[in-house]
């Protein structure tokens, strides 16, 4: 599949009092046209920090891009000017948050937070502005669209403000959508409404998805891919059916034990993994999950662990998956 | 919004019944009478002329004449300016108060918010530390000690501006600055921290996240939303402003309402303290119900909550 956005190696640093907090140490990953891949991990993992790199929405400073490149439609998006970065954004990729209740700003109609994007990105007149505005917001479901239009936000319940920010971000249609949580602050119900106009889009434009979420039902439900982030870097990547059914790295395996899944048995546990992730301005030298390991090998502390490649799309980073630790294990 | 704008009104009259009435009481309770001076005044002329202004009456009966007076726009006359009408007495000194209030309020909200977007901007940079230190001394040092410092240094001393009177433009700058720096002060804290708010809130992600340019985020999205606050403070500011005046007036020896107020009090000019009063109240309320109209235009939230009752 021809990647449409590759994420090579990225660094990304916040300089505070007490140091450089490394929040993003080496992430890699790559989205395919039209593919949706999942971003999960636990709080603080740098999951937003990558999505808001890609999108250079993270004021420098205090962010630093220490290394690596973001390679999106064959351009490196780190080497690009702000005013690059700003024809974009919004045009090329769409982005939208956690909580609907305060992404849309409570004092403009919610018509003209959509048609800002599309004057300014596709040089429409106002009145085709308002047009393809209310088209957007058929498209993802909100009834009475042309009185909608004119409404403000607050007048709108969670869900249709979370519709409201997919017409927003989907409105000149980009071939990448960022989600960072887009379901995290709903109702279970709306939850699914949400991921459904979200598939209904893929599918419509062919959009290509980065989905950040805390939850695994979401990842099964709609992605293809998934990324499994620890401490800045990623741990596991692989197709939905490798993560789940194959997981390799003790930390994905940890996450999937502590989650509910629908086809978990009755009795079956949730055991949440002990600890907490290391202290990112001193981020230890070998395995960010060392201390919480429970197969923890004396070289996790000493040496980062290197890539191992499973399958053409499955890779983890773990001592354990390492020729020398297989052969250990089997004799 | 004419329902809410009529309630605002309703509420608008009702507190300026409860100001004159309390305002009446009050006169009543205070010991002595305007007659009472340090000649000895006879009693037969005393009750002469208290029949004259109607204090002989049963108060009910008073207070029920100058509530109906105060309808028809009139405040009584003077019990010690030689028979002027306390209305007329008003009127005549309120220009140069009206003026000086008006020139401090918009001064005040002008510098006030530009100080403050700009330490907003520069937050935790050079700039925003000063803005932010003059505003701590704009805010503790009472407006009649920076009325006489101003007079010293830059009158008396420096003698770029009179010391005293109101005739020329630049005479008002020294009572002005005087007036204003405290609201200045208080007006860049808030636009200040209002603005932090907006610009780290996550729908200037969201305006940033459309690919619009830094100016247009600043001016449709950042400013509005941000000095929103300050409106709120637009009538406690005139309040500010008013107290303010009546000290400064004093000491710049401007003819003014405030010194009209300052020798009603020490006169005992009953009619006159109460007409001054009941302005003073007017001219609050009314910047209080402007206020309110004011905010609820440019914050759609309210609008509608009210809107949706009716
Ligand atoms: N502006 C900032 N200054 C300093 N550190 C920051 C800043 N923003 C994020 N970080 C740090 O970067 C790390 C990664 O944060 P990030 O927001 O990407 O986590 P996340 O994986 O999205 O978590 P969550 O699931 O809670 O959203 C955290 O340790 C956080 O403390
Ligand atoms: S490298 Fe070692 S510590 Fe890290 S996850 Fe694998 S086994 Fe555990
Ligand atoms: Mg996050």
């Amino acid at each position: 599949m021809q990647p449409i956005l590759q994420v090579k190696d990225l660094q990304v640093s916040f300089q505070v009092r007490g140091g450089e907090v490394k929040a993003v140490r080496g992430v890699n990953f790559e989205v395919g046209k039209g593919e949706a891949v999942a971003i999960v991990g636990e709080s603080g993992s740098g999951k937003s920090v990558t999505a808001q790199t890609i999108m250079r929405l993270i004021p420098s400073p205090p962010s630093i891009i220490k290394s690596g490149e973001i390679i999106f439609q064959g351009n490196d998006l780190t080497r690009k000017t702000d005013k690059e970065m700003e024809a974009i954004r919004g045009k090329d990729i769409g982005m939208i948050f956690q909580d609907p209740m305060t992404s849309l700003n409570p004092t403009i109609k919610v018509g003209k937070q959509i048609t800002e994007g599309l004057i300014k990105h596709q040089n429409l007149s106002a009145k085709e502005a308002k047009e393809q505005g209310i088209e957007m917001l058929k498209l993802v479901g909100i009834p009475n669209a042309e009185s909608r239009f004119n409404q403000y936000p607050h007048e709108f319940s969670g869900g249709m403000r979370q519709r409201v920010m997919i017409a927003i971000a989907l409105a000149c249609r980009p071939s990448l959508l960022i989600a960072d949580e887009p379901t995290t602050a709903l109702d279970v119900t709306i939850q699914a409404q949400i991921l459904n106009v979200m598939k209904d889009m893929q599918k419509k434009f062919g959009t290509s998805i980065i989905l950040i979420t805390h939850d695994l039902g979401v990842v099964a439900d709609m992605c293809d891919r998934v990324v499994v982030m620890y401490a800045g870097k990623v741990v596991e990547t692989g197709t939905k059916w490798e993560i789940f059914q194959n997981p390799q790295h003790p930390y994905t395996r940890g996450l999937l034990r502590s989650m509910p899944r629908l086809d978990q048995k009755k009795n079956e546990k949730l055991i949440p993994i002990i600890g907490t992730p290391p202290d990112l301005i001193k981020p230890p030298a070998g395995c960010g999950f060392c201390a919480r390991c429970d197969e923890a090998m004396r070289i996790c502390e000493q040496v980062d662990p290197e890539v191992t490649q499973l399958s053409d799309t499955h890779m983890s980073r773990c001592w354990l998956l390492h020729p020398m630790a297989q052969e250990v294990k089997s004799s | 919004m004419v329902r809410f704008i009529l309630s605002k009104f309703f509420y608008m009259i009702v507190s300026l019944f409860i100001l004159i009435s309390v305002t009446f009481v009050l006169m009543k309770a205070i010991p002595g009478n305007p007659f009472m001076s340090e000649k000895a005044v006879p009693p037969s002329i005393q009750q002469h002329l208290m029949a004259k202004y109607g204090l002989d009456k049963p108060l009910y009966e008073q207070y029920l004449k100058y509530l109906g007076n105060l309808a028809r726009g009139d405040f009584g006359i003077s019990m010690k300016m030689k028979d002027q009408g306390v209305s007329d007495l008003i009127w005549g000194s309120f220009g140069p108060s009206l003026r000086l209030g008006i020139i401090a309020i918009v001064v005040s909200i002008v510098v006030g918010i530009g100080l403050g977007m700009l330490a907003a901007l520069y937050h935790r940079k050079l700039i925003d530390n000063v803005a932010m230190i003059l505003a701590v001394i704009g805010m503790s040092v009472p407006s009649f000690v920076l009325a006489s410092l101003l007079q010293f240094y830059l009158a008396q001393k420096a003698g770029i501006f009179k010391v005293m009177g109101l005739n020329g433009p630049l005479d008002y700058v020294l009572p002005v600055m005087a007036l204003s720096a405290q609201p200045i002060a208080f007006i860049a804290r808030l636009a200040r921290s209002s603005m932090l708010e907006v610009l780290h809130s996550e729908y200037i992600k969201t305006a940033k996240a459309k690919g619009l340019a830094w100016p247009i985020i600043m001016w449709r999205h950042v400013i509005r939303n941000g000095i929103m606050p300050v409106v709120t403070y637009v009538g406690p500011m005139t309040a500010n402003i008013i107290t303010g005046s009546v000290v400064i007036e004093q000491i710049f020896g401007i003819g003014g309402l405030g010194k009209i107020f300052v020798s009603s009090i020490s006169n005992r000019d009953y009619t006159l303290i109460m007409g001054v009063t009941i302005f003073y109240g007017i001219i609050l309320m009314v910047a209080r119900l402007l206020t309110d109209i004011a905010y609820a235009f440019i914050d759609p939230r309210i609008k509608l909550s009210k809107g949706k009752e009716g």
